[in-house]
């Protein structure tokens, strides 16, 4: 399970650090999403990983082995906050849109080439 | 009045009266110079008054806490010293009021430059009477700054600006030096009271943090005064109205140097390191500023170089290391300027007159004014260093001290020879400054007929140099007792004997003296009239040597540096922005790992392998791969991928015991995947099929392996590091006490939840708040949205649906579109109350099982945006009005009102309550206060993502409204 977690979490790491090295928005911002996939799961992992047993409590005030709570916790306000930033990134690249006419991060096409040469991959 | 309250008036009230004097209106030339005068008298008054309290070496202190964490009080301290310079500032600002009254003309905003002069009233005030370091440089930086205003006064003027600027430029940056001086005086000292200062001579001397704190607090001092080579700024600052130019460079702006130096005299003087730092900064400029003064054909860059080489013979004297020598430092100070100030408003009396100020077409004013011309030769006299004069008395002492300084170095030879040459030169220059203007040929085609000037102009310098006269006759009954309680304020106890006599027998200096005035005079004779006709420009031998020209080259050098640094590192371009921010995280991670032995394989507890969950994996990579290669030019399924890895996520959460997260997750997906399908439509159409220009293919391979290395490495890094940690044991943290006390102290059996709203309710509020912010900043930013032209089309399928309806008998243009999706519309709709009611499930539950006020929110405006994706935003809005802001408000209230409910309790914000209800039907419910604030983040969130949504939903009808406005009267006009 570790292995699997981690080769996950490192693909989605991975997918997302290259897009996010993309000229173009909105790659940009799918970038983003992924890069919180795999930091959320990353924090979340710390708590180490346990199978059925949840932090909800059966009955009343019992002590039982349960997974960490708090990772989950951090987690939880992480994807509050992933989801606002990417609310905010997609508008701000439509925005910008509007503005410069282009969906290149900078504003602007590259002086030097227009289009921008970039191939799709094969 | 008590003293403190004398003290503190007197320190006030020039700011006071500055904005007073702002708030008049422009043409008030008069009420403003008699708010000024007013003001200046006053605080005069008040310093005066004070007097008294001075003898016998007292101090008057008066102390207000200002920041007492840091040590640092507002400390206004009046000594002997203190007052000296207090009255100097205040006395000659008076004048200077009064003649500026004069000399301004009625066109000029005069106010303004009230209102200017007396925040420099109030900062030179400030720097003089500051019983604390910090203080002292805090005024000291506001004297740059206000005189920065005073010189650009004539703003319209580029000379004005260029030298108001290269004079911030120069004495702010000193000033910054001065601060960190400053600074490292404190450290070594312990406090930055100036009387601890005072006390700590011996500690700062032996400190190995002596040298930089010496340098950093000269460089303070010697930019202010205008020392070599920071002396360029003062010619420059000619440009300022001559009343502000007699003010800043006799009295006030180039003395705060002075002042310093002399204030900090006993603590840092005394070594080689200030001998030879200030010795030669003060001979250097002496020479300088003398030789380039006799080649100067403006009367005020004559005056201005003057002030340069005096400014330097005081430093030179404080150099020296000795306590007589800082006695003559200390008389020269008020000796120059009271001749200074009076040669620079006679030279404005001759440009307010004449219309010029250049030597070479005055001549013979005499005849014109010859009042104003006996007032200037006399002052002239003095500056020369004639007997009977104040400015002999000093120079008396310079030259007296430059000789017994000499030591038995041989090199100290040349201090007396340099200092005499210096003298010469002086006597040089105000000779032909007086000979050129007031005598010879009577002039001729001046721009305006000379004239004597009105009666109150020359008030100002009559009492200026009868002042001049009167020390220098009876200078122990004029300047004897305030110099003697500036020297005892310096000295204290060790205070030196000194002789104010005019006669001290025929002595060295005397003879000293006689040479420099007669060389002064016989070099006039031999070169006057080369000098006059200098075919050069500039001072013979110097004329190459431009400070200016070195001045302008490092401040465009420094901006070319800026703007190359900008553009390497610069946030313009987000990519190499990105790409270094991802290195710099490898390499930290990878130096950290090196530093502590990487060691990723540590056997440890395995949890055991479930095909099923790496299968699910794969199709996750999957998902991810596949986002990252469409996302260019294959929008629409890219999106759907980031949709499936999230949702790969999700499951991954359920199945690792983390429900809450997945039942967020997988709504928050949900909204996010609406969101970006909602954006799509303004997005530029991008084409696979257009060519890359061949030179280009190369740089872009080159930068995609680049990427890709970079991102590779990102991915391995971070998996080896989750699985380096996951095979470890995991500490004994702090999870046991939430999950032993959720239940005994908040009441709660879901310990997510617990944790979110209960013992960590702060944190959520705060995260609450940052997405209500967000929801708020897409509004605004979206309000102004104007989408480029080329996404104004209507999109490909429209027009294929209206081709059909339009093909077709008895169907009108729309109708398909209407059509479209019918059955899943009837389901949409119908489901509505059903997510309410889950949504309503998952809030009521989220205390004890999964759930909770997040999930609820997000679940209700999921029920929403369905709404709006069935039957369109105009039907949706004439049903139901949901107002987001005002649900956004709401739910901030009430999180924090359930948190702020604990205070009526007397518990500290956010104290949950908690107990059991039995409710008909629904059973036992649990009553916590935490639920209200629950509720509190539920109402936020619908508020905050509905309206995200809706605006960028919205863009579409606006865009259609807009295309419909725009098509009407395209009809018509067809019609």
């Amino acid at each position: 399970m570790e292995i699997v977690l981690s080769a996950g979490i490192g693909i989605l790491a991975a997918s997302g650090v290259w897009l996010m090295l993309r000229p173009r928005t909105f790659q940009v911002a799918l970038g983003l999403s992924l890069l919180s996939y795999a930091v959320n799961l990353f924090i979340f992992a710390m708590g180490r990983l346990t199978v059925g047993a949840p932090p909800v409590l059966k009955t009343g005030p019992e002590t039982v082995s349960v997974d960490d709570p708090v990772p989950q916790a951090l987690v939880l306000t992480a994807l509050v906050i992933s989801f606002a930033l990417t609310a905010l990134f997609l508008v701000v690249l439509l925005a910008a849109r509007g503005v410069t006419g282009n969906d290149h991060v900078d504003g602007r096409e590259p002086h030097h080439a227009e289009p921008t040469p970039e191939k799709p991959h094969p | 009045m008590s003293s403190n309250a004398l003290l503190a008036a007197a320190a006030i009230l020039p700011f006071a009266g500055s904005v007073l004097a702002g708030a008049l209106p422009s043409r008030a030339r008069t009420p403003a110079a008699v708010l000024a005068g007013l003001v200046t008298l006053a605080s005069l008054g008040c310093i005066l008054a004070l007097t008294p309290q001075l003898s016998g070496g007292n101090t008057v202190v008066h102390a207000v806490e200002w920041l007492p964490s840091l040590g640092v009080n507002l400390v206004l301290r009046l000594d002997g010293l203190a007052w000296l310079f207090c009255v100097l500032v205040l006395a000659i600002g008076a004048l200077v009021v009064l003649y500026a009254r004069y000399y301004m003309a009625a066109a000029d905003p005069v106010p303004r430059l009230y209102s200017y002069f007396l925040a420099f009233v109030g900062a030179m005030l400030g720097i003089v009477l500051s019983g604390n370091l910090i203080q002292l440089v805090l005024f000291w930086e506001l004297t740059s700054i206000v005189s920065f205003l005073l010189i650009g006064y004539w703003y319209d003027n580029a000379a004005a600006r260029d030298g108001a600027r290269m004079s911030l430029t120069i004495t702010a940056a000193g000033g910054l030096c001065l601060l960190v001086g400053t600074i490292l005086i404190g450290r070594i000292v312990g406090s930055y009271d100036l009387d601890a200062v005072l006390a700590s001579g011996d500690t700062i001397r032996n400190s190995p943090l002596y040298l930089p704190a010496l340098v950093l607090v000269l460089m303070g001092a010697l930019t202010k005064s205008a020392q070599f080579p920071f002396h360029i700024w003062l010619p420059r600052a000619m440009a300022a109205p001559t009343p502000i130019s007699a003010y800043l460079h006799s009295a006030t702006m180039v003395k705060a140097g002075i002042f310093l130096m002399i204030r900090l005299w006993p603590v840092l003087s005394g070594t080689e390191q200030w001998y030879w730092i200030v010795g030669s900064a003060g001979m250097a400029t002496l020479l300088v500023g003398s030789w380039s003064a006799i080649f100067q054909h403006d009367l005020k860059g004559l005056l201005a170089y003057s002030t340069i080489s005096h400014l330097g013979l005081i430093t030179l004297l404080l150099g020296l290391n000795s306590p007589l020598a800082v006695v003559a430092a200390i008389f020269h100070t008020v000796n120059h300027a009271t001749f200074k100030a009076s040669l620079f408003m006679a030279v404005g009396i001759i440009d307010h007159e004449t219309g010029t100020r250049d030597m070479r077409r005055l001549s013979g004013l005499w005849r014109a004014m010859p009042y104003t011309g006996t007032l200037a030769m006399v002052a002239a006299a003095a500056m020369a260093g004639v007997p009977l004069l104040n400015g002999f008395l000093s120079k008396e002492m310079f030259l007296s001290e430059a000789v017994d300084n000499m030591g038995d170095h041989p090199i100290h030879i040349a201090l007396p020879v340099l200092a005499t040459l210096a003298s010469a030169f002086t006597m040089l220059y105000s000779l032909r400054f007086i000979r050129q203007t007031f005598f010879g040929p009577p002039p001729h085609d001046l721009p305006e007929t000379p004239h004597e000037p009105v009666r109150w102009m020359r008030i100002p310098i009559e009492l200026l140099v009868l002042t001049c006269v009167a020390i220098g006759l009876v200078p122990n009954l004029t300047i004897g007792p305030a110099l003697g309680r500036a020297v005892a304020a310096v000295f204290g106890a060790d205070a030196p004997t000194y002789s104010l006599a005019i006669w001290h027998g025929f002595n060295l200096p005397l003879v000293l003296s006689m040479i420099a005035l007669g060389g002064g005079v016989l070099l006039y004779v031999l070169f006057g009239k080369r000098i006059d006709t200098n075919p050069r420009g500039g001072p013979w031998l110097m004329d190459r040597l431009d400070g200016g020209w070195l001045f302008e080259r490092s401040m465009t050098g420094l901006t070319r540096g800026a703007r190359a640094l900008e553009l390497w590192f610069g946030a313009e371009r987000l990519q190499p922005q990105l790409r270094i921010l991802f290195l710099a995280a490898l390499l930290a991670a990878l130096a950290a790992g090196v530093a502590r032995g990487l060691d990723l394989f540590a056997p440890g507890r395995l949890t055991p392998f479930d095909p099923a969950f790496a299968l699910m994996w794969i199709v996750g990579a999957a998902c991810a791969v596949g986002a990252a290669e469409r996302a260019k030019y294959h929008r629409l399924s890219a999106t759907i991928f980031v949709g499936g890895a999230g949702l790969v996520s999700s499951l991954t959460f359920l199945w690792l015991s983390a429900p809450d997260l997945a039942v967020t997750q997988i709504l928050v997906e949900i909204v996010t995947t609406v969101m970006l399908l909602l954006g799509l439509r303004w997005l530029p159409k991008r084409d696979a099929a257009i060519p890359a220009p061949p030179s280009e293919r190369a740089r872009a391979r080159r930068r995609r392996i680049i990427d890709l290395c970079i991102a590779a490495f990102a991915g391995l890094g971070l998996a080896g590091l989750a699985y380096a940690v996951m095979t470890r044991p995991a500490g004994d943290g702090i999870a046991r006490w939430f999950v032993e006390e959720a239940y005994p102290q908040a009441g709660g059996r879901n310990v997510v939840n617990v944790l979110l709203v209960d013992f960590r309710a702060f944190d959520t509020l705060g995260e609450i708040s940052v997405l209500g912010i967000v929801g708020l900043t897409v509004f605004a930013l979206l309000r102004r949205f104007r989408p480029a032209p080329d996404s104004l089309e209507r999109p490909k399928q429209q027009h294929s649906h209206d081709a059909y309806d339009r093909a077709r008998e008895g169907r009108k243009p729309g109708d398909t579109a209407a059509d479209a999706l019918l059955v899943p519309r009837v389901v949409m709709t119908w489901l509505f109350p059903f997510i309410i009611l889950l949504s309503l499930h998952l809030f009521l539950r989220g205390h004890d099982l999964p759930g909770g006020g997040f999930a609820a929110g997000i679940a209700l405006t999921i029920a929403f945006i369905l709404q709006y994706m069935a039957c369109g935003a105009q039907w949706v809005e004439e049903r139901l009005r949901i107002q987001p802001i005002a649900w956004i408000g709401l739910g901030l209230l009430i999180a924090a009102g359930a948190g702020a409910a604990s205070w009526l309790f007397g518990r500290p914000f956010l104290t949950a309550y908690f107990a059991y209800w039995e409710l008909p039907l629904l059973g036992k419910v649990p009553a916590a206060s935490a639920l209200v604030f629950d509720l509190g983040i539920m109402v936020l969130v619908v508020g905050a993502s509905a309206l995200m949504l809706v605006a960028l939903a919205h863009q579409s009808l606006r865009r259609t409204r807009s295309a419909e406005a725009e098509a009407e009267p395209a009809a018509e006009e067809t019609a």
